[in-house]
């Protein structure tokens, strides 16, 4: 027998000790990053603030050079399994409006997450500290029915202004609405 | 330059918010309101709405704007979009994986490929794998053509806007020598669904370099007669310069990137700043203007072409041997060969066409330089074989909320060359 096939007894103590620090790493402990919980999605950022936070949240990361608010949309979790991959301490909702921030400074990107309850659809806008969110919270409020609070034109963007229903929810009928043309007297 | 100061920042973003450039009517009262409005007590001059679009030859496709005049001087104005909304996220939903490219390649279809990458890079980073590098630099050989064919298109429509309309002929001209080696790549002009989760559809055909050098020989004289015949013509450079300026805090705050940000002297582009397929490993500069006019947008584009050429010739000296596509049997379907021998290699082929393939549930956001800046795709997975939500980050969504402010103060005869410049490919502002 060589010695490469025989763990000596010290390698043995060595992996036991490894053991227990990985061990104690993996504790669940409620961490945070700029004061709210973080967790990590495929190597990404991904904040998780309240609602109330939300909007200082934003303003505070733009003073730490994250100047452009990329995207802002909206996604119907109705129906999704209980893995939301959420951090402790974060209650899931129906509704989540995921932001994503870009830094000029460091180039580095973060993601925020706002869980929005399904029984009061709404949330502070960010058009005051990102105007680029205009258009895509138009399209948040169009396709999910999410009203953002202090936006200054909250209209539907992409369906016509009557359209009755929020396309893009999770139970938004399929194939069998009929076509709205305007001033037409029947459906076709 | 890649920086700026929060102050400027902060002062831009106030005077965008305050401005009142944009205006903001209902539908109802845009109606109501429309035609020529009598000077009131509130100290306001006479105004008139105007309406113009969807069906206008120079709003690009379906692109209407409320104009509210003042003479001949736009006072305020509001783009009004949705006329080609189809409902793509919500069909995305109801496609597998392998379907999602089919549709989303619509989306902005005078760059379908980079539809295509931007979703099938975010399905990759969900399932965890690794494009081998020949499908990454396929990847990138098509996307930088696809840049040029895209631009080339914009010199073309562009020139058309302003009067130019010999440019129509010779921009399309050009664009249809890509397109013909795209048909011969991927059997299809636009709309390829070549690039896939996994990969690429097929390998380059035989003879590809020789192909696309004959091509890449043609095209620099004839930018250099776009120069003759655009570039340095003093009506041309008459109506371009010094309209719709922008600053490069302006356009930070408005969510602007692609040629109108470079085109303020800020040099930002996620093929340097955050690379993704093997974009480190080519030499290529970033182009940036300094006055964020028209005049800058059309120069930057034209520039562009020149740079995406001298990727391409590098890719071709750099073009790697080795597999297309991922050899995952989860992702990647059997050879069309094996199929004729092997019943299991059948089999392993129906289900993956029929069912799709499943994909760990997460969410991620992955962004690449389209030709018109910033194009994102946000999926989110729950574990089935169909994304449970795909978003698209539009590029042209985004900067069309420029135009009111690069329109406020200036003549109606510019809004064609400010809306051209912007470059808006309706279909993925609708989506």
């Amino acid at each position: 027998m060589s010695d490469a096939e025989t763990p000596s007894i010290e390698d043995a103590e060595l992996a036991e000790e490894s053991e227990e620090e990985v061990l104690e790493e993996e504790l669940p402990q409620p961490e945070l990053l700029h004061g709210v919980p973080v967790s990590e999605s495929r190597g990404q950022v991904v904040l998780h603030p309240s609602r109330e936070e939300y909007v200082a949240l934003v303003s505070s990361l733009r003073e730490l050079g994250y100047w452009m608010c990329i995207d802002l949309c909206g996604v119907d979790y109705l129906g999704y399994g209980p893995n939301r991959n959420l951090p402790e301490g974060v209650a899931p909702e129906r509704f989540e409006v995921v932001v994503g921030l870009i830094s000029h400074t460091d180039r580095s990107r973060i993601r925020l997450r706002v869980q929005v309850p399904e029984s009061d659809p709404q949330l502070a806008t960010l058009f005051q500290i990102h105007p680029s969110v205009e258009n895509p919270e138009r399209e948040v409020f169009d396709m999910f029915g999410i009203r953002f609070d202090g936006h200054p034109d909250m209209t539907r963007i992409l369906m016509p202004d009557e359209w009755v229903g929020h396309p893009l929810r999770k139970d938004y009928e399929l194939g069998r609405i009929p076509v709205q043309f305007k001033g037409a007297s029947t459906a076709r | 330059m890649t920086s700026t100061d929060l102050t400027t920042l902060n002062s831009a973003r106030d005077r965008l918010t305050s401005d009142g450039s944009v205006l903001r009517l209902s539908e109802t009262e845009a109606e109501q309101k429309s035609g020529y409005q009598a000077p009131t007590e509130e100290g306001l001059g006479e105004r008139m709405i105007m309406n113009m679009g969807p069906q206008h030859p120079s709003t690009h496709g379906v692109l209407r704007l409320v104009l509210e005049m003042d003479g001949e001087t736009i006072t305020r104005s509001k783009p009004v979009i949705g006329y080609l909304h189809t409902g793509m996220e919500k069909t995305g939903e109801e496609l597998t994986y392998l379907q999602g490219a089919t549709n989303v390649t619509r989306m902005d279809y005078a760059a379908p490929l980079f539809n295509e990458l931007v979703f099938s890079l975010a399905v990759e980073e969900l399932l965890g794998i690794e494009v081998p590098d020949r499908g990454q630099w396929i990847r990138m050989l098509m996307s930088e053509l696809n840049r040029m064919s895209s631009h080339l298109l914009f010199m073309a429509t562009n020139g058309m806007d302003l009067g130019a309309v010999g440019m129509m002929l010779y921009g399309w001209r050009e664009r249809e020598e890509v397109l013909r080696f795209f048909e011969a790549v991927t059997g299809l002009r636009m709309n390829h669904n070549y690039i896939r989760p996994g990969g690429v559809a097929a390998d380059l055909p035989g003879g590809w370099d020789e192909e696309l050098s004959a091509i890449l020989d043609i095209i620099p004289d004839r930018l250099a007669e776009f120069d003759l015949l655009m570039t340095g013509q003093p009506i041309w450079r008459d109506r371009l310069q010094g309209v719709g300026v922008i600053t490069a805090e302006e356009a930070l705050s408005l969510g602007a990137t692609g040629p109108i940000l470079r085109s303020t002297g800020y040099a930002w582009d996620l093929r340097r700043d955050q690379p993704y397929l093997k974009y480190d490993q080519v030499e290529f500069d970033v182009i940036a203007g300094s006055f964020g006019d028209c005049f800058d947008r059309y120069s930057i584009r034209l520039a562009e072409i020149r740079e995406s050429m001298r990727i391409v010739r590098q890719i071709i000296e750099k073009m790697p041997e080795g597999d297309y596509r991922v050899q995952d049997k989860k992702v990647t379907p059997p050879p069309r060969a094996r199929i004729d021998e092997s019943m299991e290699a059948l089999i392993h082929h129906f289900k993956i066409f029929t069912e799709g393939f499943k994909v760990p549930e997460g969410e991620v956001y992955v962004a690449v330089e389209s030709p018109r800046g910033e194009l994102g795709c946000y999926i989110v997975s729950d574990g089935s074989s169909k994304p449970f939500r795909m978003h698209i980050r539009g590029p042209s969504f985004v900067n069309l909320q420029t135009l009111p402010h690069l329109m406020k103060d200036s003549f109606l005869a510019d809004t064609v060359a400010i809306i051209s410049s912007v470059d808006p490919i309706m279909g993925e502002i609708d989506r």
